[in-house]
């Protein structure tokens, strides 16, 4: 008797334990939850607080000096306290603007050369090269432009060779990964029956890759190109070392530029007050650019995924 | 039917030519920096101590390197792996989730220059941290950040679903399902994310050069500034102080890359092969 009694009192008790441990239990998977989440949200603390901070830091200047002298100011002298940095924003676009004129054909056509006719053996070489390109270090890129490509825009064309043509040769490189890989994932999520009824329909099969695939895969694509232009109007390092940084509106593809990238990274080093709220305001500018891309990027990619 | 063959074969043609020179572009730059780099790179070269600005060996500049990379990781992965967990295992879809993953990609885009901005802003000024491994180590723990969360999120997603419901058939809870089955499974995956993000870190110069400084020697402590393989490249090609050593120290940080990628690959495939 005394044995059941125990027993069920132990059952009781051991039920009530349970009950308190799954409760504890329940409340740690909810605090660990809480954890992950936080951990999840440091992306958005981490884009507010950058873009709080540098605002914070270059927005009054760009206010106080005036927006309109400032962004069509063609003088860059720190000096004389005069900063205006078109030069810079028509270096940057240029620059940019013929990276993707050269890059994306080639990184296109390169996507097709993967996804659509390139035989497998081939395409297994291509594609971990492309993943190569895609990590070699931006520096590498510069210093190779600087003793390779610089000399023989000179030897060709004269002019010393730092020039906006070096920056767009590098950058159209350095965007080629990014293009080729993005563009390829979007050629192969078209589905094998738009090519089948393609070809069905006595479509070649270049017809069938660049009037049905290609279009097809429209809106990859064009994420690719997006991508590729934000990569190209960030880079400094390779640009600093190829573009000759003169901070005047260049009037040739052969002339010396310098880019809002590495108008920053120049002067940093030594620049203090004004000058330097002015380079904090070049970020803030280029800040603006690279945000309008996200959001264009945003748009596309959310389109592609409806 | 004669002009569409003629068009096909131009478009055939000009499609075998990218992906040439795609190719091209690739073993021009590696053989032109290996063999040039080749010659000056000696045991001696990788464990000496610099001497004035850019003489002598790497070894600070390698030591930096290593520290600058095992902090962010440090940082940057356990965050990463927790963010992607909550994305994968919790998020339900709404305006909560679509506000990290903008912010996720928006991070993603976010050029190294203004993570530079910030860095020497935030950290090397407002908090004192100075020009120091710590204020780099913080600044590029944010940037490989969404390399890492995305990264992981594909191996979460890769894994299948039978296994989360096998786990909490018998029993297990969402979260020990998630420590004991789920994150196991997708460990190779992980591992492309930290393998890709050190790759990342090693090619970083505008970050870096804003918030690690330059100085040649090797640090003593995480409050020290230091001059990484990158940023030292950098101030040898900028300055033209040596071009020699210019060509070695390139050719050291595209050996490092391309074993990086290697076992990257080996590790995707290693991936593949579990599925």
């Amino acid at each position: 008797m005394d044995d059941t009694r125990l027993y069920a009192g132990k059952a009781v008790e051991e039920k009530t334990y349970k009950m308190k441990e799954n409760k504890a239990r329940n409340r740690f998977e909810k605090l660990v939850e809480a954890v992950f989440l936080f951990c999840a949200f440091i992306a958005v603390l981490s884009v507010a607080v950058i873009t709080l901070f540098v605002f914070a830091r270059g927005g009054p200047f760009i206010l106080e000096y005036g927006i309109g002298k400032f962004i069509l100011g063609r003088q860059w002298q720190p000096l004389g306290d005069v900063f205006g940095i078109l030069p810079m924003i028509i270096a940057s676009i240029a620059g940019t603007f013929g990276a993707i004129l050269v890059g994306v054909p080639i990184g296109i056509m390169t996507a097709v050369f993967l996804s659509e006719i390139a035989p497998s053996k081939i395409a297994d070489i291509t594609r971990p090269a492309v993943d190569l390109l895609a990590g070699i270090p931006s520096v590498v890129y510069g210093f190779f432009g600087l003793v390779v490509i610089v000399p023989l825009i000179d030897k060709w064309f004269g002019g010393g060779g730092n020039s906006l043509l070096a920056i767009i040769i590098i950058l159209a490189v350095m965007i080629l990964p990014t293009v080729v890989s993005i563009s390829e994932a979007a050629l192969r999520a078209v589905p094998r029956e738009y090519r089948e009824g393609s070809l069905a329909m006595g479509a070649s099969q270049m017809q069938t890759i660049f009037k049905v695939v290609i279009p097809a895969a429209k809106s990859g694509i064009l994420a690719a190109v997006v991508l590729g232009i934000g990569r190209a109007i960030g880079e400094t390092m390779a640009v600093i070392l190829v573009g000759g940084n003169t901070a005047l509106i260049p009037d040739s593809i052969l002339d010396r530029v310098r880019t809002m990238t590495a108008n920053i990274a120049i002067e940093m080093g030594y620049a203090f007050g004004m000058h330097q709220d002015a380079l904090f305001a070049t970020g803030v500018i280029l800040f603006i650019f690279i945000m309008g891309l996200n959001i264009l990027l945003n748009l596309l990619t959310s389109k592609a995924g409806d | 039917m004669r002009d569409n063959s003629i068009k096909d074969r131009i478009l055939r043609g000009l499609v075998w030519l990218s992906a040439f020179v795609t190719m091209g572009m690739l073993v021009w730059i590696l053989t032109y920096v290996l063999m040039k780099g080749m010659g000056s790179l000696s045991w001696a070269f990788l464990t000496e101590m610099a001497r004035g600005d850019g003489e002598g060996g790497i070894l600070p500049m390698i030591v930096t390197t290593f520290y600058v990379i095992a902090i962010s990781i440090a940082m940057a992965t356990p965050i990463g792996i927790c963010a992607a967990i909550y994305l994968v295992e919790y998020a339900k879809p709404g305006k909560l989730v679509r506000t990290i993953r903008f912010a996720t990609e928006s991070l993603a885009g976010i050029p190294s220059i203004i993570f530079g901005l910030f860095g020497f802003l935030f950290f090397v000024t407002v908090l004192h941290f100075k020009f120091s491994i710590l204020s780099g180590a913080l600044t590029l723990s944010i940037m490989v950040l969404p390399t890492i969360v995305r990264t992981t999120e594909e191996a979460l997603k890769a894994v299948p679903q039978s296994y989360r419901e096998g786990s909490l058939g018998l029993g297990a809870s969402k979260l020990s399902t998630i420590m004991n089955v789920v994150l196991p499974s997708a460990v190779p995956g992980i591992l492309a994310a930290v393998i890709l993000s050190v790759g990342r870190i090693i090619g970083e110069t505008a970050a870096i050069y804003m918030t690690v400084g330059m100085a040649p020697y090797i640090p003593k402590g995480f409050m020290e500034s230091g001059r990484t393989l990158s940023v030292h490249l950098y101030l040898l090609a900028k300055e033209g102080i040596s071009f020699e050593k210019a060509y070695a120290t390139a050719a050291v940080l595209i050996i490092i890359v391309a074993f990086l990628n290697f076992i990257a690959n080996k590790t995707a495939s290693a991936l593949n092969r579990n599925r």
